[in-house]
């Protein structure tokens, strides 16, 4: 499934990387040159701290100059105000700048797209402005002529270079570890569907944070550096829409979403934009900027995706984002489908998820009012009901999507109502959606895979995956790419991405609409043998032939209201649902026609 | 209370007047520009990172447009600055209608790479325009000579600079024109059907391609008219733009995202907000404000101040 660079791992390539780097420090001769390679490292680390938020978690950040900023300022301020060697001066800089990532998550992270764009932006151009106000427009490393070892000064670049190339080995090695990491798994995922991320048990804030973060550690690390090899630094030079704009672009350049990227993209248009500064810049102030906005445009225009991804295509590879994070079986697997098979099913008429008053209004629109019932361990319950019955809306206050205005919901005896989706889910309650909510950029066995890493907690995610594929008959459509799956596919899909979570409870949200006959017989096949593995399913549908055949008992709304629960037999002639299905008068002529 | 206290709270209402009045002016301006950018992210839903630098176009437009015809004399100093704004602002929106066509047309569709190359589309152009016309213009600072801009009606102990007023009448009188355009002409109705629901629009015999192409070559030429009036009382260089990139998003974020009337009470809000802040804070601080004032109100009310809940989970 996955390819050849993934499986082999990115070590490779990484140690050729820092090679060709060293082999460049030892072998470029002159202090520009030398200086040259320095600003590449420098931006490529900052692209690199850019793709960890905005690459694998997608949220575009035009402020990122924020903690190149703060770190520059941090190891030149405490330099000059406390004399602290930026040895130490380094580490301190990247705690702030990790602290600022942190606080800047906790107050930005609740928006998202444009927003937090623009939110991000606002960062580093208010502390330009408070930096030029409390007297900092320009501030100078100090020289130590005694001590300048001490100080981090030496007497030629290539020693920054060296410096430099440790820091990019770190960052390298940390994306890296992101990418193939359970983390990096969530942080595709969160990108690719938020909302399929968090009922899969996913806490895409808590992830998102963790990413913002590790950003800013590096982020002002690159900065730091940058200060001491600069040694003036301004608000403008350091906080300044052209640094973030520099990172997005270099990222973008190369290739989102993976370290190649930042790495491509800085080896090919720092030095091109530096050297045309330095031939053509005294006459022609800005020919670089303008050669630098053309080619950006020229990537934009042929490769949209950016080089990296554009080069795996034309090399025949599938764009597919497939998540592998390390298989390390370390002991018997603890959750599973098979223990749950074997467990005695209905026959202890045990109440599995008990609801209590569960009520919900918009506005003045009562969707669920003062719904109470049980669901029983190892039954299909079907919730029928005519359109705007609430019964979506029942879903999504089970699962957390919707808080409700009263009342309780328990499962095994634990308290749901109030806890967030991504708690929900790992407590045992999966769920399908109505539109199924897919991740685009994976394969249809990736997009299961993430269910099952996160049912998993050792490392045998890959079987469970396959297994769960296999109960929900989808094998051999498995490679099709998200984004190119049929709905067919799609459905069966989510059930096999929910069952690989292995819920207690599976809800399932109409899965038939809209289907051929063959494909309605295939999910309801689908659906049997995932009761018969175990799992407890609630499901809306309106397709009663299908229904009929599949729910141990039926549930009927109305109006937001339960009218009617019992065996389908029972429900089908019950007089309170045909007059809510077909109006009273025909109602009164069929239990006429019937006595 | 003594006296000098009654002299210091007078003395505090004068300067909030004053600045209020100067913010009312400005305002206006910033109401303008903030129209021309929020109009093309309501059309297309891109956010236009050049829009800025298409301000800065207009400023030197209008410069160069006074300088060929010899300065005030042509017009005089009212209607001189005012012909220059519009020649500036047609050229520019000439400009952004061969930018749409050649560049902007190349990425819309998400097969083309979406969101992703629009925002790198737009940096990509910024780039160029910036660092363009370092190259043709040089760095140093330009101003629109007029007189106006040192001469102020009195009323009592308020001023109202002549050119700050002139280029408030203009934004204004451009803001209703654009208005009726959109509510009252077939094209301009057209325009907010595309912007609403483009593959809905085209069942509905609606050209997108075409009205798209429109919306962003007047949302160019507003913002840079607005430029061109900024630049009555304003030294301008290649890379002013940066200074009012937040300012604009700000005004149209305020307003709610896509709102054409929206963006223009943000931006009115935010110059007062900025002129205001003066009175209470170093006048270095009056941008930190706007960065500040906009981060709270996306986080308390994203859908803007003046914007409707529109997006539903």
């Amino acid at each position: 499934m996955s390819s050849p660079i993934e499986s082999r791992g990115p070590w490779l390539p990484i140690i050729a990387v820092l090679g060709i780097g060293v082999a460049l420090a030892l072998l470029l001769g002159s202090e520009f040159h030398l200086n040259l390679l320095v600003l590449v490292i420098l931006w490529m680390v900052l692209a690199l701290s850019w793709n960890m938020i905005s690459g694998y978690a997608a949220l575009i950040s035009f402020g990122h100059a924020v903690f190149f900023g703060l770190g520059a300022y941090a190891i030149v301020l405490l330099q000059l105000k406390l004399q602290l060697t930026p040895w130490l001066g380094l580490p301190l800089a990247i705690a702030i700048g990790a602290a600022a990532g942190a606080l800047i998550g906790v107050i930005t992270l609740r928006l998202s797209g444009v927003y937090f764009a623009l939110a991000m932006l606002c960062y580093p151009m208010a502390l330009i402005y408070l930096f030029e106000y409390i007297g900092l427009q320009e501030v100078t490393v100090p020289m130590h002529r005694e001590t300048p070892l001490w100080f981090m000064q030496f007497e030629s670049q290539r020693a920054y270079a060296f410096l430099a190339l440790g820091l990019l080995a770190v960052t390298l090695v940390l994306s890296a570890g992101i990418e193939r990491s359970r983390f990096g798994v969530w942080l595709r995922a969160i990108k690719q569907n938020e909302a399929a991320a968090s009922a899969l048990g996913i806490d895409c804030f808590r992830w998102k944070l963790l990413a913002l973060t590790l950003s800013g550690a590096v982020g002002a690390a690159a900065g730091a550096l940058y200060a001491e090899v600069v040694l003036v630094i301004t608000p403008w030079s350091v906080f300044g829409v052209a640094v973030s704009a520099q990172a997005l672009v270099l990222t973008l350049f190369g290739g989102v979403g993976t370290l190649w990227g930042p790495v491509i993209g800085a080896a090919l248009l720092v030095p091109m934009s530096e050297l045309l500064k330095h031939e053509f810049g005294a006459i022609l102030p800005g020919i670089n900027g303008v050669i630098f906005g053309v080619l950006v445009i020229a990537i934009v225009i042929f490769a949209p995706q950016g080089l990296f991804w554009r080069l795996r295509e034309m090399m025949g590879k599938t764009a597919a984002e497939d998540p592998s994070p390390g298989e390390r079986p370390r002991h018997a697997p603890v959750r599973g489908v098979v223990p749950a098979a074997l467990a005695p099913r209905a026959d202890g008429r045990e109440v599995l998820l008990r609801v209590r008053g569960l009520r919900r209004a918009f506005g003045g629109v009562v969707a669920v009012d003062d719904a109470s019932f049980d669901v029983v361990q190892g039954e299909i319950l079907g919730i029928i009901g005519p359109n705007g019955a609430g019964k979506t809306t029942l879903m999504n206050l089970i699962n957390g999507f919707i808080p409700p205005d009263g009342g309780s919901a328990e499962l095994h005896g634990t308290e749901i109502i109030g806890q967030p989706v991504h708690r929900i889910a790992s407590i045992g309650i999966g769920r399908t959606f109505q539109v199924a909510r897919v991740f685009p950029k994976m394969t249809l066995f990736g997009n299961v895979a993430v269910g099952a890493i996160a049912g998993s907690r050792d490392g045998t995610w890959r079987e469970a995956a396959w297994r769960a594929i296999d109960l929900a008959g989808l094998r051999e459509r498995a490679g099709v790419l998200g984004s190119e799956a049929t709905a067919r596919d799609l459905r069966l899909m989510e059930l096999a991405r929910a069952a690989a979570l292995h819920p207690k409870l599976l809800l399932v949200d109409e899965c038939l609409a809209g289907l051929s006959t063959d494909e309605v017989e295939e999910m309801v096949a689908a659906l049997q043998r995932l009761r018969e593995a175990g799992t407890t399913i609630v499901i809306i549908e309106h397709t009663m032939q299908a229904m009929v055949r599949l729910a141990d008992r039926f549930l009927v709304l109305d109006h937001g209201t339960v009218i009617a629960d019992g065996t389908p037999r029972e429900v089908m002639h019950n007089p309170i649902v045909l007059e809510a299905y077909l109006g009273r008068r025909f109602a009164e002529g069929l239990t006429h026609a019937a006595a | 209370m003594t006296p000098d206290t009654w002299n210091d709270i007078a003395f505090m209402l004068e300067l909030l007047a004053q600045a209020l009045v100067t913010g009312i002016f400005m305002g206006g301006v910033y109401a303008l520009m903030s129209v021309g950018l929020g109009l093309i992210f309501g059309l297309m839903k891109v956010i236009n990172f050049a829009q800025p630098d298409f301000m800065m176009l207009g400023m030197y437009g209008a410069f160069f447009c006074i300088t060929f015809v010899g300065g005030m004399g042509f017009a005089g100093p009212f209607l001189t600055p005012l012909l220059a704004a519009l020649v500036a602002a047609l050229a520019v929106g000439l400009f952004g209608w061969l930018i749409h066509r050649g560049l902007m047309s190349r990425v819309l569709s998400e097969s083309q790479g979406g969101q992703d190359a629009q925002v790198m589309m737009t940096l990509g152009l910024s780039l160029i325009l910036q660092n363009g016309a370092l190259l043709l213009f040089g760095a140093n600072p330009h101003t629109i000579q007029t007189p106006l801009s040192s001469e102020a009606w009195s009323l009592d102990f308020l001023f109202f600079n002549k050119g700050k007023a002139l280029s408030f009448g203009v934004a204004i009188a451009l803001t209703v024109i654009l208005q009726l355009f959109m509510t009252r002409t077939r094209t301009g109705k057209s325009m907010r059907a595309a912007a609403d629901n483009p593959e809905a629009a085209v069942y509905m015999g609606i050209d997108v391609t075409f009205v798209h192409r429109l919306g962003f070559a007047i949302g160019i030429a507003i913002t840079a008219a607005a430029g061109a009036l900024i630049a009555n009382y304003t030294p301008f260089q290649p890379y002013i733009g940066m200074d009012f990139l937040i300012l604009m998003f700000a005004s149209v974020v305020l307003g709610g995202l896509g709102s054409i009337s929206g963006a223009f009470w943000g931006g009115m809000t935010i110059g007062m907000m900025q002129q205001l802040s003066t009175v209470f804070l170093p006048i270095q601080l009056q941008n930190m404000v706007v960065f500040v004032a906009f981060l709270l109100i996306v986080l308390i009310r994203p859908q803007g101040l003046f914007g409707r809940v529109s997006e539903r989970i």
